[in-house]
């Protein structure tokens, strides 16, 4: 960095607190540091393993001292019974659908309502964002009950929609994609755009959009983990018959005498999508999460 | 603005008319279009979250004061505030809330604090530090559902892993799910798994916006590592630590999944004893299994409420500490 820093560095490396050195401003983890990153990386880790190992063992082994450490060879077999027993097939597809029509609504329209509340000028624009900004407090809770009464009138209930609907939208969202859109879509194009007569759907299609798209993507990427691992609503609005994996899994802990390596391989199914998708976006994820709280 | 130009002779005079008009038309049309797009972008996200958040917000609570059965929804019965009062007199409500608050803070506070730690490491010049970032999220990635059936298992009391790696060091086995401490610690661990990674980017995220000059003239007055992380990282997360607390607060109200899952066969009752029923759980059984769904209406109203008295109490402590330390450190 500058001189000031090299003044800085001079001083205190002599003295080298604890097993970190100043470098260019910025401190370099010692074995120490590693180590405990280490640990904790592990401890991460270790129940999604040991789940793809318990699926790879039979019922009776898991069921004996120690627990088993190391892969057995049952996991096609464990795979086979969680899918035909828990209709792993049909919750993979309903999850799919589920989590990417509701990713796909999040984000175009907390997109163009995010457009509005950072660049438009309209009526009760501040009373409108603080509705929604304050309505992100609420628990879920608080609306399953006619959620609930609402969906069995429209004889929704064990069907899709009735997950769909409520979560199309996201106060969140919304909030994400204009406080995004305020610092990232500069007002002068916008200006430049009305001074050439572009329409509103114009401007969104060739102005908004290509702004917004790395946060589209993110918005996209979180409403698409928390949907597929939604629990409370899928759990009162469907049944067994019509489940997401979520659903199917609780269904498979509930036989007379559950098979937890069956179990095991259920879990394993439900996770491993999500996990796929971590080792191939898994830089873009963190990054849009750690950008998000700034700015959140 | 869009009106050609005028170069045309004389004898153009009503073709330039006509042209002008329809300029004007197209003006008109553009302003309006102007002047109503922001309602038509907002009308979705509203339509949709009127429909499915406000509504039945405010619709809860008109049920709260019902009595209304699972089996009939339609039919309700005024009841006054009957289910609050009664509430208030059910033992089990009170269970419910205690055990919310303890399991709170169990998952809460440590979980935090952790995250607050690996922050700090994962803040210093490493070689693979994505990994270790991508790595820590992968929790985050897994369900409720697939987490807790994963530490059933790993909790159970006679094969389980954790009772096992007890008794490789001299202690003896614990019966996870029935004791009342020993349930609860189990469930917050689940929670603590899988949510330390996603603060400690949070966290990351606000340690990488500290301007470095503060940390060099902190070392330029002889502070030492740690005196830094307390007087210089601290006090610039602050709004960051609150933003958490805040959050996991909100989660730590709602839990269900977990100890749902947790208990098993019967599991909306938290064990054989109630002995980590959350509210949430016992809303789910008032209105799932008992069919009172204008009691669990006010089980969710009154969680809420709970909320609303818990801000105001962050907020004054928030205000407090700001102005005690905070004209020293900065």
């Amino acid at each position: 960095m500058t001189g000031k820093a090299t003044a800085a560095q001079q001083r205190v490396t002599p003295r080298r607190v604890g097993n970190a050195q100043r470098l260019d401003g910025q401190l370099s983890g010692g074995r120490i540091t590693y180590a405990v990153l280490i640990l904790f990386t592990t401890g991460s880790l270790f129940p999604l393993v040991w789940t793809a190992i318990a699926a790879s063992r039979t019922n009776t082994r898991l069921a004996e001292t120690p627990p088993p450490f190391w892969f057995g060879g049952r996991i096609f077999a464990n795979l086979e019974t969680a899918w035909s027993d828990g209709n792993m097939g049909l919750a993979l597809l309903n999850t799919t659908t589920v989590a990417a029509t509701i990713s796909v609504g999040t984000v175009l329209f907390s997109t163009i309502a995010g457009f509005a509340f950072a660049k438009l000028r309209f009526r009760l624009k501040n009373v409108l964002l603080m509705l929604t900004i304050a309505t992100m407090m609420v628990p879920p809770q608080l609306a399953v009950v006619p959620l609930f009464m609402l969906v069995a009138q429209l004889e929704w209930t064990n069907q899709l929609q009735a997950v769909i609907l409520p979560t199309l939208v996201s106060a969140f969202g919304v909030f994400f994609m204009r406080q995004y859109l305020t610092e990232a879509l500069p007002t002068e194009l916008i200006e430049a755009a009305r001074v050439d007569g572009v329409s509103s759907l114009r401007m969104l299609w060739h102005v908004v959009f290509p702004a917004a798209r790395p946060a589209m993507a993110v918005l996209a990427m979180l409403t698409f983990v928390q949907a597929w691992n939604d629990f409370f609503w899928p759990i009162i609005a469907l049944t067994q018959d019509n489940p997401t994996v979520q659903v199917a899994l609780t269904g498979l802990g509930r036989g007379y005498i559950p098979d937890q390596s069956v179990i095991m391989a259920g879990a394993l199914l439900g996770t491993l999508p999500l996990l796929l998708a971590f080792t191939l976006f898994g830089k873009q994820i963190v990054g849009g999460i750690m950008r998000g709280a700034v700015k959140g | 603005m869009a009106v050609p130009p005028a170069k045309q002779g004389g004898a153009a005079h009503r073709e330039r008319l006509k042209a002008e008009r329809k300029a004007e038309r197209r003006n008109r049309r553009y302003r309006r279009g102007l002047r109503w797009s922001p309602y038509a972008f907002i009308a979705p996200f509203f339509l949709c979250f009127t429909a499915f958040g406000l509504f039945p917000l405010l619709y809860t609570g008109w049920t709260s004061l019902h009595h209304v059965s699972l089996n009939d929804p339609t039919a309700m019965e005024w009841d006054g505030l009957h289910n609050y009062t009664r509430l208030l007199e059910d033992e089990f409500f009170w269970n419910a809330l205690r055990n919310t608050f303890t399991i709170g803070v169990i998952s809460t506070v440590p979980q935090l604090l952790m995250a607050l730690g690996v922050a700090q490491l994962l803040n210093y010049r490493l070689r693979g530090s994505t990994f270790f970032r991508v790595v820590m999220l992968t929790p985050y990635a897994t369900s409720v559902a697939a987490a807790t059936l994963v530490f059933v298992l790993l909790f159970g009391r006679d094969y389980g892993m954790v009772n096992w790696a007890l008794g490789q060091v001299g202690i003896d086995s614990i019966d996870w799910q029935n004791g009342k401490w020993s349930s609860q610690i189990a469930v917050s661990s689940i929670v603590i798994w899988r949510w330390t990674g996603y603060n400690a980017l949070i966290y990351l995220a606000a340690m990488q916006a500290v301007p470095n000059d503060l940390y060099e003239s902190a070392a330029l007055d002889g502070a030492s590592r740690w005196q830094q992380f307390i007087h210089v990282t601290i006090p610039s997360l602050r709004p960051t630590i609150q933003f958490t607390v805040v959050v996991s607060t909100i989660g730590a109200t709602q839990l269900f999944g977990e100890p749902l899952l947790f208990g098993g066969a019967g599991g909306q009752k938290g064990g054989a004893s109630h002995q980590f029923q959350t509210l949430g759980l016992y809303m789910y059984e008032q209105g799932w299994i008992n069919f009172h769904l204008g009691r669990a209406a006010a089980i969710a109203w009154t969680m809420f409420l709970i909320l609303l008295v818990i801000f105001p109490l962050y907020l004054a402590v928030i205000w407090a500490l700001r102005k005690n330390p905070g004209e020293k450190a900065t």
